[in-house]
């Protein structure tokens, strides 16, 4: 963090923000108190985990994988756990219980 | 010069947004404002103006529209009256402190119950700590001229505050007037549109309205603040500069009356009219009196008006609002006491609450009302009323 | 100063017509402000406007109490106490109705101890033959005019002419000459 915020004289009027998608800056992992994990092998790549994450921290990633029953998918879904707040809700929506939520251990 | 031609105060209004070149027009009808966006509404359709009319379902929406152009860079203009301005009241807060010039025109009008649609200052006293520039016209060539003022001042990089223009209802809002129309040429000279501020561009993206917690909140608050405070410089500046232009001279507070005056009304508005009115008639009598007229409200000019008042023996202040349970439960008044009181300055002081809902306050009124101050100008302070004296009220 | 009270009833027009009054005052070069008696407007209802003119600005905007001249649209409410309340002394009454002067004059006592002037018209015949419909307004204006000359006939043209479209500002133009002309007064 740093050390001084600035004045009212320094900050621009109308509490404008200048610098476009600062919101980024802003990592959010102390949020979580347990964290999501894919099971690849068990994933069917239905996209409803990445459509129903409210941050949106799940990230539909072109990385090839082969299942344990050989079954070759062409993209991954990922967790981004810079912004993952651990609410659940993909583990919950999943329709295939892919997703497990694993306690936060700090 | 532009000619001179009768209008009434809504018609010269609308002329002078239409002069200002304004991009943007959002509003919602009420009475009685309506017939200055009807005006404008003619202009665009006539293609006399090239602006967009925004149609809203509310005046919550007029505003909010009206906010969201100007954060697009527009030239913006709404107004409303009484009810209207109270829906509208959430959103002037978000204009002020984001720091957008839109210029809006109040036709002063009561507020209900009971549902009155006549003037009095309910509406323009209860937004007066909104942020906002807060000015109010005494006839309606200071109403016109008001608008290419406002424009001025609103932009002015150094102030970027939105600003209200208020005109009495029906007492000018519905009246004919000759007016000395500002050409579109004229006001763009005075006022060029000079976009200053920080507008939502795709080019150049940035971020409006985000949350501004207990670590951010408090600095914009003073930066606002001080931005108000330097607005009194600009006003007078641009009062000074509209003065050699057009040759009207439009002082945030103006005397008329006796030279060393031991009586003065203190007034805002068309009464500040009728008020010279009354005195030129009563003129031959040479009795001290004189009124002040207060035009600029937001920033309070208090400098001046203790200047004024701090050689007079005592003071009447006419309010045509009311807050009940107030101290001072007329809001002009108030803002008076607390002047004086703050400069140490002694003059005695008297509040009238007189012509709500639309009773004219005549020239009896008047003289009532100067009657009280010269009956009770020797008394010491310990002997006068404390609570506002009701010029007009049936007892 | 002159001061001028209108009195007729919503639909007659008596708004527009101390506002073009004030107008052409203003095109001569007065200043002048016209302004009705705020009220939530209704076809029928009493009605009343101001014209005020003056060579220098008019700063008061109350209501006028002790009119140079009142101008009666609606022949009814020539007994109204409010129609002659304050009326100067040396006035003018302006009457729409069939009667002649004189019989005003000798229905109402105060008009001759106040050396009132009083003119008559018919209005309403005028504008039913020109107009069609019993809106009497531009008559009056015509009457007002011939009886006070407190502003010039073209000057009142003229606004009619910017005000209204052009057929209708024709009609308008021929009921303000028609009544102009038919104007009878008694000057005391």
């Amino acid at each position: 963090m740093s050390s001084r915020l600035p004045s009212w004289k320094e900050l621009p009027i109308g509490a404008v923000i200048l610098e476009p998608g600062s919101s980024r800056r802003y990592k959010t992992p102390e949020w979580r108190t347990s964290r999501p994990v894919i099971n690849q092998d068990k994933c069917i790549r239905c996209r409803i985990c990445w459509s129903y994450c409210p941050e949106p921290a799940i990230i539909e990633a072109d990385k090839p994988y082969v299942t344990s029953a050989n079954k070759r998918y062409e993209i991954s879904y990922l967790i981004d756990y810079d912004y993952c707040k651990g609410c659940g809700i993909c583990a919950q929506e999943c329709p295939v219980k892919a997703i497990e939520m694993v306690p936060e251990v700090r | 010069m532009g000619k001179v031609v009768p209008l009434s105060g809504n018609s010269a209004v609308a002329y002078a947004v239409k002069s200002a070149d304004v991009d943007v027009i959002s509003a919602y009808p009420i009475t009685p404002q309506t017939t200055i966006v009807e005006k404008l509404a003619e202009f665009i359709a006539n293609g006399e103006l090239d602006a967009e009319m925004i149609h809203v379902e509310s005046e919550h929406s007029a505003l909010s529209a009206a906010v969201g152009a100007a954060a697009a860079g527009a030239r913006v203009y709404t107004a409303s009256s009484s009810q209207g301005i109270a829906l509208m009241y959430e959103i002037m807060f978000i204009a002020s402190s984001l720091r957008l010039p839109i210029v809006m025109t109040i036709a002063t009008r009561a507020l209900s119950a009971p549902i009155n649609i006549w003037n009095d200052h309910s509406d323009f006293m209860a937004v007066s700590d909104t942020g906002w520039i807060m000015m109010m016209a005494e006839n309606n060539q200071e109403a016109h001229d008001d608008i290419i003022l406002a424009y001025k001042i609103a932009e002015n990089p150094e102030v970027l505050l939105p600003v209200v223009t208020a005109l009495d209802g029906y007492f000018m809002t519905h009246t004919t007037e000759p007016i000395n129309v500002i050409e579109r040429e004229e006001a763009l000279s005075f006022a060029p549109k000079r976009k200053t501020w920080f507008t939502l561009d795709p080019d150049k993206p940035v971020t409006m309205g985000a949350l501004g917690d207990p670590q951010w909140y408090f600095e914009f608050k003073k930066q606002q603040y001080e931005a108000m405070k330097k607005s009194r410089e600009v006003i007078e500046r641009s009062i000074d500069e509209f003065a050699r232009v057009f040759g009207r001279r439009y002082n945030a507070v103006e005397f008329y009356g006796d030279e060393n005056p031991e009586v003065v009304l203190v007034a805002m508005g068309h009464v500040v009219g009728n008020i010279r009115a009354y005195l030129n008639k009563m003129r031959s009598k040479n009795s001290r009196v004189g009124v002040l007229k207060v035009k600029l409200y937001r920033p309070f000019p208090e400098d001046l008006i203790v200047r004024y008042l701090e050689d007079v023996e005592i003071i009447g202040v006419v309010d045509r609002a009311l807050i009940p349970g107030s101290s001072s439960p007329g809001p002009l008044h108030s803002e008076i006491v607390t002047a004086l009181r703050k400069h140490e300055v002694n003059t005695k002081t008297l509040s009238f609450v007189t012509g709500l809902g639309g009773r004219p306050v005549t020239h009896e009124h008047i003289g009532v009302m100067l009657s009280k101050l010269s009956e009770l100008k020797d008394k010491p302070v310990s002997e006068l009323p404390r609570e506002p004296l009701f010029i007009g009220v049936r007892e | 100063m002159f001061e001028i009270r209108w009195h007729g009833r919503g639909g007659m027009g008596a708004v527009t017509a101390a506002d073009v009054t004030a107008s052409a005052a203003i095109k001569a070069g007065f200043y002048a402000l016209a302004f009705p008696e705020f009220g939530a407007e209704r076809r029928g209802a009493p009605v009343t406007a101001y014209t005020r003119i003056n060579k220098e600005i008019i700063y008061d905007r109350t209501p006028i109490t002790n009119p140079d001249a009142v101008v009666v649209l609606d022949p009814y409410m020539i007994t109204s106490p409010k129609v002659l309340a304050g009326l100067k002394e040396g006035g003018y009454l302006i009457v729409n109705t069939t009667r002649e002067p004189s019989e005003i004059l000798d229905q109402i006592a105060d008009l001759r101890r106040l050396r009132i002037a009083v003119a008559t018209v018919d209005a309403t015949s005028i504008a039913m033959n020109i107009l069609k419909q019993p809106i009497v307004n531009t008559a009056m204006i015509g009457a007002l005019i011939a009886a006070t000359k407190i502003v010039s006939l073209d000057d009142v043209i003229e606004v009619v002419r910017e005000r209204f479209p052009e057929r209708l500002a024709e009609i308008n133009v021929n009921i303000i000459n028609e009544s102009y002309k038919l104007l009878k007064v008694i000057k005391q």
